[in-house]
């Protein structure tokens, strides 16, 4: 028991090391002109940044089923809602 | 015959059921940010040379000052629902203190970021970008204040013992809020100080 949680603490600590150096790699790349691939990095980064944040901190990774739906579907309707306003906006 | 109320009354289901309930409010949270993200999306594209030329004037050292702050009272977070997992309730305390310390910090550095703005006569009201910029950066605020005071109703109820090693659920859910909050986060950095 007590060794499980302190895998669970290394495990927090490597992760949360990992958002501070992605963290500083998203800034300094921003600082390099990339031309549009600076947009696609950055949100790449975030992405990978949400993710670990979501999966380990928010104990994801151990959840059914039934959580993970609740954790995707929204962003499923998010995706929906921005891409269909953004298709509508761009082709008026 | 089981009975059909049990499910209620355990309190394990109690603690998956009260999960559940915190990732359906994260849900709605997640499409009323992502209004805004959709009109950042929609005005980003429409205008692409004023978010260049806008981005710019915000303050890049502070937004990732601040990211920061975040990510380590996340893990401070982290790290105070594993103490209770393991029964110590004075170790959460302390941990969801950092946090609300850390929450603090975040909002006076937003602060001062909001005062220099002003001071350079950046309003709301002076372009898209920047009725952008203050919408989700204040909304996202009020979500700061409000976790911290959520995990401080946490603290006060941890020190009139209510949780222990088997049950500490507000803990769990409270955290997870503001795991979401320091989510949210994580993409306002890029949109809003390094790609604008």
């Amino acid at each position: 028991m007590s060794h499980e949680t302190t895998g669970a603490r290394r495990t927090y600590f490597t992760v949360y090391i990992a958002l501070v150096i992605l963290t500083v790699v998203t800034v300094l790349v921003s600082y390099v002109n990339l031309g549009m691939m600076n947009v696609v990095v950055a949100l790449l980064i975030a992405s990978v940044k949400a993710s670990l944040v979501a999966l380990i901190f928010m104990g994801l990774r151990s959840e059914d089923r039934l959580v993970w739906g609740f954790a995707l579907v929204p962003l499923a309707f998010l995706a929906l809602i921005l891409l269909g306003t953004l298709v509508d906006t761009m082709l008026r | 015959m089981s009975d059909p109320s049990a499910g209620h009354t355990d309190p394990r289901v109690a603690f998956e059921a009260a999960k559940l309930g915190l990732w359906t409010f994260l849900a709605t949270e997640v499409l009323l940010f992502g209004a805004l993200f959709t009109a950042y999306a929609v005005f980003r594209v429409k205008y692409p040379a004023l978010f260049q030329s806008e981005h710019l004037k915000l303050n890049r050292v502070l937004g990732t000052l601040n990211t920061v702050v975040l990510i380590t009272s996340s893990l401070a977070v982290a790290l105070g629902v594993d103490a209770i997992r393991r029964g110590k309730a004075r170790l959460l305390e302390r941990y969801y203190g950092v946090t609300v310390l850390l929450g603090a910090v975040f909002l006076c550095v937003k602060y001062i970021e909001w005062t220099e703005e002003f001071h350079h006569g950046l309003y709301p009201g002076t372009n898209i970008f920047f009725s952008l910029y203050f919408m989700m950066t204040g909304l996202h605020g009020i979500h700061v204040i409000l976790g911290m005071g959520v995990l401080t109703y946490v603290v006060v109820l941890s020190r009139r013992g209510r949780f222990s090693g088997s049950y500490h659920t507000p803990v769990e859910i409270a955290g997870l809020y503001w795991h979401f909050v320091d989510l949210v986060w994580i993409y306002l950095l890029p949109l809003l100080y390094l790609i604008g």
